[in-house]
């Protein structure tokens, strides 16, 4: 009987433990959420999110953060453009024309490694490139840069998408005589709701990662202009207000550092939205 | 494949009218040829992409690797790029002990909370606590370092230090409190440890959700609780998958550069205790991009950094990935 009962409690032990756990990892990103609105509110304003940065801005004068608002969304959108036009022909043709399974589980590791890499490693790497082109910190290297971070995530969650067409879909497709060019399109088709669910992925991805844009875009004050020019963005924007030693300007950080949040929750809850949305016309 | 020579076999029997069985014409025949040919090519892109990026750092990092030996590199202790000194001792020492503190913090209750998750919960409460999971990973490195600057800095500083100080640090020096600040390895440990963790959980539910049913449900019947199925579960088949899981998170932490570099105070030296301030090698090359230009090598030392940051996290990933792969296909076949 006291057997059963130590069972038992144990049983009960872990359960809690689990529970406690989870429960644990919910109130810390409660109470990331909690410091970064306390924080971020009082600083907010509408100046700050209207106007780009004016003279003595970072010893607490007049404007905001506008430049970086606006080069953060340039970036994320251009590199998950590149990006999507690498990522898609990819996943399909490894869908396709891929008949040899090393091929397909050799591609499917590269990207799993492009994952893993860190975004100071690309951003060390597109600065070589750079070096290497002539080229100088500017917009277009910042979103090359950006376009290898987002490229991985981009593929492999269109990869998990496009694995779960049915496998009939496919026979009925070919079946009908259609080339495996149509049969791409008929996939594409399937799974243009986990498409947008990637590509939102990847934007959110795209516009928090700083480390790979901390060389190549650079950072400037002025609204971008030209793809050849260096561009602000929201992280750094961020990261640069708070290493100056003025108060007024770290609570600037703060309030970037919400808008920043705010933008990657949206981002998150439109995935999490579009999934179900568009899922509606897709054949199971 | 298969399908388009079964529709020749329907022309050449003539059972179906013969429109149906017809050749692609010649523009959809080009079409096809041209869509291989170029998805194809993309696909040679991801793979020079990988080898390139490594090709890269390596060529960049020539210079230095000529000049001095590995084991000089490795294992000097100074670092004085102006007079020609370039020891990365402290700086992997500060990388590895940062992401062991995060480790350490993080893997127990990750790992429990994956189990959680794929054992004990129903589908509909798991639909519901993935988003949780999902936002964690989704909020960008800054934010995190910021949330350490503004939470755990202080936190550290005012109530952990002091307390460690008066307790523990008094016969172990590990945990002596070395430095007033806050900022040292033990915060950005922590804030790294939060980042980590929604990634070891998804890895460890996938791969304990992976084994067969049928040996939960032998369990189960044989009278064993819910905790003794996920013990023997775990030892017997989800050990290598869990282990891929702590790796995987590791290598994610061992890269981590801005939220890292934002709290633990970048001071390269050797770290003796917990609360000691150190020089992670992400934070090195993010530091010093500006001023690299120049001193002689100093560039070429700052990739040779990046390359021995890449070559750690894809030898980690790629083992850890392979042995996942492995798992899952061996549970699902």
């Amino acid at each position: 009987m006291s057997r059963r009962r130590r069972r038992k409690a144990e049983e009960q032990f872990f359960t809690w433990l689990m529970r406690f756990s989870l429960l644990g990892a919910a109130c810390v990103l409660g109470l990331i959420l909690f410091t970064i609105f306390w924080r971020g509110l009082d600083a907010l304003s509408w100046e700050m999110i209207s106007q780009a940065p004016q003279g003595g801005f970072y010893l607490g004068k007049g404007g905001g953060i506008l430049n970086a608002i606006v080069g953060s969304l340039y970036l994320g959108a251009g590199a998950t453009l590149l990006a999507l036009c690498i990522a898609v022909p990819v996943v399909l043709y490894l869908h396709t024309y891929a008949a040899d399974p090393r091929i397909r589980s050799g591609v499917r590791l590269a990207l799993d490694i492009m994952w893993g890499i860190p975004s100071i490693v690309y951003g060390a790497f597109g600065f070589s490139l750079m070096v290497f082109l002539g080229l100088r910190a500017s917009l277009l290297a910042g979103i090359i840069t950006l376009a290898l971070v987002v490229l991985p995530i981009l593929a492999r969650t269109l990869d998990e998408v496009v694995e779960m067409t049915p496998r009939q879909l496919r026979e009925v497709t070919l079946a009908l005589g259609a080339t495996r060019f149509e049969w791409m399109g008929v996939l594409l088709r399937q799974s243009i709701p986990g498409l947008v669910t990637a590509i939102l992925l990847a934007f959110g991805r795209g516009i928090g990662d700083a480390a790979s844009v901390l060389f190549t875009a650079g950072y400037t004050d002025n609204m971008p202009q030209s793809l050849l020019r260096p561009v602000a963005s929201l992280p750094l924007a961020v990261f640069f207000q708070l290493s100056t030693p003025f108060p007024e300007v770290q609570a600037r950080a703060y309030a970037s550092a919400l808008v920043l949040t705010v933008l990657i929750l949206v981002i998150s809850l439109l995935a999490h939205l579009s999934m179900a949305r568009l899922g509606r016309h897709v054949i199971r | 494949m298969e399908a388009i020579r079964d529709t020749t076999l329907v022309r050449r029997t003539g059972v179906l009218p013969r429109r149906s069985g017809r050749r692609p014409s010649l523009r959809r025949a080009t079409l096809d040829w041209a869509a291989h040919r170029f998805s194809a090519s993309t696909a040679v892109v991801v793979a020079v992409l990988v080898i390139g990026i490594g090709a890269a750092l390596l060529a960049r990092s020539r210079p230095l690797l000529d000049v001095y030996s590995l084991r000089e590199l490795l294992l000097g202790q100074v670092w004085l790029p102006s007079q020609g000194l370039f020891g990365f001792a402290p700086f992997i020492a500060g990388s590895l002990v940062v992401t062991a503190v995060a480790m350490a913090i993080s893997v127990v209750p990750a790992i429990l909370s994956g189990i959680y998750l794929a054992e004990y919960v129903t589908a509909r409460t798991r639909t519901a606590l993935k988003p949780v999971i999902d936002l964690l990973v989704g909020i960008p490195s800054v934010v995190y370092g910021l949330w350490g600057v503004l939470f755990i800095v202080p936190l550290v500083r005012d109530h952990l230090g002091p307390w460690a100080d008066r307790t523990l640090g008094q016969s172990i020096p590990v945990f002596s409190r070395s430095n007033p600040s806050g900022y040292g390895l033990l915060a950005a440990g922590f804030v790294l440890a939060v980042m980590v963790f929604p990634l070891i959980v998804a890895v460890t539910e996938e791969v304990m959700r992976s084994v067969h049913r049928e040996m939960r449900e032998t369990l189960l019947s044989l009278g064993a609780t819910r905790w003794e199925t996920t013990k023997t579960i775990v030892r017997h088949a989800g050990l290598p998958g869990i282990l891929a899981a702590i790796v995987l998170g590791f290598s994610r932490a061992f890269g981590e550069t801005l939220a890292v570099m934002m709290t633990v105070g970048n001071v390269a030296r050797m770290p003796r205790s917990i609360f000691d301030p150190a020089y992670p090698l992400p934070a090195l090359i993010a530091n010093n991009y500006g001023e690299m230009m120049s001193i002689p090598l100093y560039e070429s030392a700052l990739m040779s950094a990046a390359l021995l940051l890449l070559v750690v996290v894809v030898v980690f990933n790629a083992g850890a990935r392979l042995a996942v792969e492995r798992l899952v296909r061996k549970g699902a076949a």
